[in-house]
């Protein structure tokens, strides 16, 4: 991956900006230009809460060769509270512990890193509260 | 529009082509589909194919391809939508066909995926997914679908051994189709027991890493009825949809929007409804896909998907034989070639020309062809012309 | 309003929920377990998961102290960093805190690296810049996951977690009222550039190094306040094991007692930069207005830095905004195998 991919990212990822439709609320995660509910093209900033529950998971056992070394690891789709989704790993848990409807909070997480000598890729991870 | 008919389909045999190249096996199933409906020309050319630039290296397919079948100077070109890329083109020779930019067209659709190791195949299909905010975060294809499995469980009370009788009546059926990749008999135990690759699906629950290419010939109707040694298979409708493709944002994880959207739009189109289908081959992706799909382009009620198959009455000689041809999971799913494969299948069927996997009178039939976790569908209905 | 005023507004720690054992190196190694346990007063460590850095738990505290200090973070005027697992040799780490919290870009940011004392240095440098005037709010860091070769000593206790500090001048919720710094060239632990792990010179990292300096630094600091030992409730040293602090405790005419709640170490293990850092979190999760605290931390090489902090009445309000430092490092563990605490800390050689 790019440096430049990674890094225009950074907002979402280290801090969770998206946009909120100025017309019907809807909040764009990541940024839109386009509402997909109304149409609208105006979008306010608007920061996510950190905070939600689990609408699915699963454990990767085997993983892209990027997450090879993290198997086996969790991933689930998280309704944060604005109810917004999005997709995570849940870090830190042991697979028995995550339910449908489980409560997480969202953790800054390296995600991936380019071998030993490329750019650290951070972002958010979900852990169990 | 005019309308479309199918007057030729050809295949190979599926499976790890070592000595075959990108191009060898498309034009290997090409001209077959070429001898089967007997034409001499082409006018011009649709290829399914998802990523040849990531699994070869080679893009600029549509040349490519026309080149070493020997059709010089004809339009050609490779159309794209993840693993429905194979539906898509089949779409566009439809099209292009009933406007009447050409008469006959070469739809077909190709996947070379074994020049990459596991790791790069896994890179390679995952680009169906938001890279930015799925794949970044390490999710799989098989880590999406189990996520839709583990809510479609939740939900309605799906399970396990459900998800496992899919994989068991594709193998069982896959075992009459010479040209499938896996032709093996498992049992329940065996896909329950297997290795687990995304809880709670394990490798058997999962289509396999392909190579294989389908091809066939589209022509007007009344041509059609001229020039074709064998009944013609008339295309009577198409629906296509697309969706987010990144699956969190829907709203309902248990149902494929697309799906349902290009079935409505496939009826409408062709004037038949689910009871009116005999047969179909759906994108059995992972075994939890087969269920959705069955659903969601109205076979079964939501829900029902699960126990539909348990009861047998999605097996060849039930209420609804789905993928008779043993689907992607014994067959081989070939990304690019998969939606093109399906149609074929259903012409056999059409023709009653499917040998040991036949379903009995079968006059109508349908395709469901699936672009990543539900990002586009594909849906064709056929029938066959008495 | 005294202008020289300036003190702790914010404050916070971050503890990996993982965990090995003293038993489970020992192993290993075919060590005795009891006599590490005893000679190290260590029972067991934390750990850093495969997916936590010292930037990763960095800001992690500072979200933390973020809620405690509860302050626009646009008026942060520097983050300083200190540690000796900075994850890149070359590139800040400072940044991407301030990224991840949204404090750039009007910022001064710096990654500092003094072996164990990187933290304390970070404290000191934001606090200066506080009491000079400088901005209205700045950022001392100290974190590690820290680095200690397979079978060495070290790997008993080289421990992962970070402390993350607002200074300020307004709403403090502990004034610091003393600092002094004391160090020379004294070279009883060090990593050279491209090296993995660091070394050490056995027992010349106690007297000449850690005490000398340690002791150096808090009877200054004592000197320089005209306090004395009893005039404190809490204590708070550089804890590479759990002997050192109790013994340089002792020296100064501390009693355990008074280092007992910021003496995290029998389940922490060594933080490195974080050590006295953390410490001291635990202590102002539960200090009282007007209590006293004392800290000395070290870095090998070597030095020390002093500071005497009195809690204001403020501070009970915020303690619960943000969870307890004993509270982390008690609950919620996952303890390891040595075979995955190797395979997260990168220790095993992969074909490339």
């Amino acid at each position: 991956m790019s440096v430049a991919r990674y890094w225009r990212e950074i907002p979402r990822r280290y801090r969770l900006e998206a946009g909120k439709c100025s017309n019907c609320g809807y909040i764009a995660f990541p940024h839109r230009l386009v509402c997909p509910e109304c149409g609208s093209r105006k979008f306010e900033d608007y920061r996510l809460k950190d905070t939600g529950k689990i609408v699915s998971f699963t454990t990767i056992e085997v993983g892209p060769t990027e997450f090879s070394d993290q198997v086996p690891y969790n991933v689930g789709i998280i309704e944060l509270g604005d109810e917004v989704r999005i997709t995570a790993q849940i870090a830190d848990a042991d697979p028995k512990d995550i339910k449908i409807g489980g409560k997480v909070k969202l953790e800054f997480r390296k995600i991936q890193q380019d071998g030993h000598a490329g750019v650290i890729k951070y972002g958010y991870k979900a852990v169990l509260v | 529009m005019r309308e479309v008919a199918i007057i030729g389909v050809g295949l190979m045999k599926w499976g790890e082509l070592w000595k075959k190249s990108f191009r060898d096996i498309f034009v290997e199933a090409a001209l077959n589909s070429i001898d089967d409906a007997g034409v001499e020309r082409i006018d011009s050319m649709y290829i399914g194919c998802m990523s040849g630039g990531l699994f070869t290296g080679q893009e600029h397919i549509g040349s490519i391809m026309a080149d070493y079948l020997g059709q010089k100077h004809i339009p050609a070109a490779r159309v794209e939508s993840a693993c429905a890329s194979g539906g898509l083109a089949v779409k566009m020779g439809f099209l292009e066909v009933a406007s009447g930019m050409s008469d006959i067209v070469l739809v077909g659709g190709v996947e070379k995926m074994t020049d990459v190791d596991g790791g790069g195949a896994t890179a390679a299909l995952a680009t169906a997914a938001d890279q930015e905010y799925e794949v970044y975060n390490g999710i799989t294809f098989p880590g999406l679908y189990a996520m839709i499995a583990r809510a479609h469980m939740d939900k309605y009370g799906t399970k396990r051994e459900h998800l496992a009788d899919v994989a068991v009546k594709n193998h069982s059926n896959g075992l009459h189709n010479p040209n499938a990749q896996f032709q093996m008999k498992i049992s329940r135990e065996d896909v329950l027991n297997s290795v687990m690759v995304a809880s709670p699906l394990r490798i058997l629950d999962c289509s396999p890493i392909t190579d294989g290419a389908a091809a066939m010939i589209l022509c007007d109707l009344e041509t059609a009825k001229r020039i074709s040694k064998k009944m013609p298979v008339r295309i009577l409708g198409i629906g296509h949809a697309s969706d987010t493709i990144a699956l969190h944002n829907r709203k309902d994880l248990t149902t494929l929007n697309s799906t349902v959207k290009a079935a409505q739009d496939a009826y409408k189109m062709s004037g038949v409804k689910p009871s009116d289908i005999d047969v179909a081959e759906v994108h059995d992706c992972f075994t939890i896909a087969e269920i959705v799909a069955s659903e969601d382009v109205g076979f079964f009620e939501k829900g029902e998907g699960g126990c539909a198959v348990s009861d047998g009455r999605t097996q060849i000689g039930g209420q609804i034989p789905i993928n008779p041809s043993g689907g992607l999971k014994s067959k081989g799913h070939p990304v690019g070639a998969t939606g093109v494969a399906q149609v074929i299948e259903i012409v056999e069927q059409l023709r009653g020309n499917a040998k040991e996997r036949q379903v009995e009178n079968a006059k109508t039939g349908l395709t469901q062809n699936m672009g990543g976790s539900g990002g586009s569908s594909i849906i064709h209905i056929l029938k066959g012309e008495e | 309003m005294d202008n020289n005023k300036a003190g702790i507004v914010g404050y916070g720690a971050y503890i990996p929920r993982y965990r090995i054992r003293v038993e489970e190196i020992a192993k290993v190694w075919g060590a005795d377990a009891n006599s590490y346990k005893k000679g190290l007063d260590v029972l067991e460590k934390s750990v850093p998961g495969p997916d936590q850095d010292t930037i990763s738990m960095s800001v992690e505290a500072t979200k933390y102290a973020l809620k405690r200090a509860k302050i626009d973070p646009q008026e942060i005027g520097a983050i300083y960093i200190g540690s000796e697992s900075h994850p890149y040799a070359v590139k800040p780490s400072g940044t991407i805190v301030a990224e991840a919290i949204m404090a750039t870009p009007d910022i001064h940011c710096a990654d500092y690296e003094f072996a164990c004392k990187a933290g304390s240095e970070a404290m000191f440098v934001s606090m200066s810049l506080i009491k000079a005037g400088e901005m209205k709010y700045a950022i001392g860091i100290g974190g590690d996951t820290s680095q200690g070769a397979p079978g060495d000593a070290l790997e008993y206790t080289t421990a992962a977690g970070s402390a993350s500090f607002i200074f300020g001048k307004d709403n403090l919720l502990a004034e610091c009222l003393y600092t002094h710094s004391y160090m020379t060239d004294t070279p009883d632990f060090w990593r050279r550039e491209y090296m993995h792990y660091p070394r050490h010179g056995g027992r010349f990292t106690g007297e000449p190094a850690y005490f000398k300096h340690t002791i150096g630094c808090g009877k200054k600091i004592l000197e320089k306040s005209g306090m004395n030992p009893s005039d404190f409730q809490w204590a708070v040293f550089h804890q590479p094991n759990g002997k050192f602090p109790k013994r340089a405790a002792k020296m100064l005419g501390f009693s355990f007692e008074q280092i007992k709640q910021g003496w995290l170490v029998p389940l922490l293990g060594n933080t490195y930069s974080g050590a006295s850092p953390i410490g001291l979190t635990a202590i102002l999760d539960v200090a009282k207005p007007g209590d006293l605290i004392f800290m000395v931390s070290y870095g090998s090489g070597s030095g020390s830095d002093g500071f005497i902090f009195k809690v204001t009445d403020k501070l009970p309000e915020v303690q619960n905004l943000a969870p307890h430092t004993r509270y982390q490092l008690e609950n919620n563990r996952i303890y390891l195998d040595y075979g995955t605490y190797t395979k997260y800390r990168g220790k095993i050689l992969k074909a490339e």
